[in-house]
């Protein structure tokens, strides 16, 4: 069942067209690989879908509701409970420690202090870096912060994880480690994955491809349903 | 292959077909041996001094000859190890030589269809690879072996999107037209 919806989105910056009409949909529990060169709208879609960004028209439905038209404090609400997002790098709080970092979301949603580090460091383990629970991201490399920043993102589990590029400043190796994780971690609680790549490798993870390409989908070698990767879809 | 033969005698000694599982074992997702392949190529060896016969065996089944690497064929192997494999001289693939031939016989929309339906069949390829190196029955033989297809289907398809766009300006610069500017 499509849970969001994008209909016939448009968003420029001042007079450059970022998209052109994009229409998608993305259903619960999906991994949706969204695919093209740079500059052909990825990221621009994918902050409209998260209700980061507002289109200059057309629609986003989360759950058959029009997403686009809330206020600030509301979507921001929607993204702390029922979204995740997840970017290249550079996401967690040079300050805190991985247990606090990962904590936050849960902090800001209310769970109490002693309860949100012990779910925090459960996420940790689930990643493989329970150990540097007490370590701050200075002392880290770079895999081990994309790891806790990954554990952050899922730690409210949310229903849908908008990642850009969330392996893109990793090792070929660490990055697969990362997603391999992270798949298997959506797939579990049918978190719908909304995930940026312009890596071929990277976007064979997924259910579905969407391709853009100058701000509308590509509709060029689409169609293809992807294997299952650990899981029943 | 024979120095893949060599490489799995220079484990113990074995028959024509243990030395065709032996091989589909440690290469997976290679093309699985052929007997007649794996009796051609022992022939060869045994002619050039690498392997020597050393019995028969029969167990229940027809006769076997077992064979086993001489000390000529440990020195082969050896210096086949040890030798750097050259990267490939040429730039050479059909794909490449279809689409070249494509701008040539056709048009644009033409040599784009044909490299668009070319990345449909390398993705649908990609993600079948990409599950399998995930399946829980995966050994570290598979994935390193699933590896080395995926990095190069990784490859080709960066490939094959930068000649999409690259298509129009090949042609025009084929066929020594003005380019229109965009």
């Amino acid at each position: 069942m499509s849970q969001l919806r994008a209909l016939d989105l448009v968003r420029s910056y001042g007079r450059t067209p970022a998209l052109r009409g994009v229409t998608l949909d993305v259903d619960e529990g999906e991994i949706l690989a969204v695919t093209g060169p740079s500059g052909c709208g990825k990221s621009t879609l994918l902050h409209c879908l998260a209700g980061i960004l507002r289109p200059d028209a057309g629609q986003v439905l989360w759950r058959g509701e029009r997403l686009d038209t809330w206020s600030e404090a509301a979507r921001s609400k929607l993204r702390r409970t029922e979204f995740g997002v997840l970017f290249q790098f550079g996401q967690l709080v040079a300050e805190l420690t991985a247990a606090e970092n990962v904590a936050l979301p849960l902090l800001l949603a209310g769970t109490g202090r002693r309860e949100a580090r012990e779910t925090a460091v459960t996420w940790l383990h689930r990643f493989g870096v329970a150990e540097l629970a007490d370590v701050r991201p200075g002392e880290m490399s770079g895999g081990q912060q994309q790891r806790c920043a990954t554990a952050r993102a899922l730690v409210t589990s949310p229903r849908v994880l908008f990642a850009d590029e969330p392996t893109g400043a990793l090792d070929s190796l660490t990055g697969e480690e990362v997603l391999t994780t992270l798949v298997r971690v959506a797939r579990e609680q049918r978190t719908s994955i909304v995930l940026v790549t312009h890596e071929p490798r990277i976007a064979a993870y997924a259910d579905r491809e969407v391709t853009l390409r100058d701000g509308t989908v590509d509709h060029t070698g689409l169609g293809l349903d992807a294997p299952l990767i650990g899981g029943d879809r | 292959m024979p120095h893949v033969l060599l490489g799995l005698l220079a484990t113990g000694d074995k028959h024509g077909y243990e030395l065709k599982r032996a091989h589909d074992e440690r290469l997976p997702q290679a093309r699985p041996l052929a007997f007649g392949q794996v009796y051609a190529t022992l022939n060869r060896l045994q002619r050039d001094g690498l392997v020597v016969p050393t019995g028969q065996e029969r167990d229940g089944g027809p006769e076997r000859t077992t064979y086993a690497l001489t000390d000529d064929g440990r020195v082969a192997l050896d210096r086949w190890l040890t030798e750097v494999e050259p990267p490939f001289p040429y730039v050479a693939s059909t794909l490449l030589a279809k689409v070249a031939v494509a701008l040539l016989v056709a048009d644009v929309d033409r040599a784009r269809a044909c490299l668009a339906a070319q990345r449909q069949a390398h993705t649908a390829r990609l993600r079948e690879l990409t599950a399998l190196k995930h399946a829980p029955s995966a050994t570290l033989d598979d994935i390193v072996a699933v590896d080395f297809a995926i990095a190069h289907l990784d490859a080709d398809l960066r490939w094959l999107q930068t000649t999409l766009s690259r298509v129009a300006d090949w042609h025009r610069e084929v066929w020594h037209e003005p380019a229109t500017g965009s």
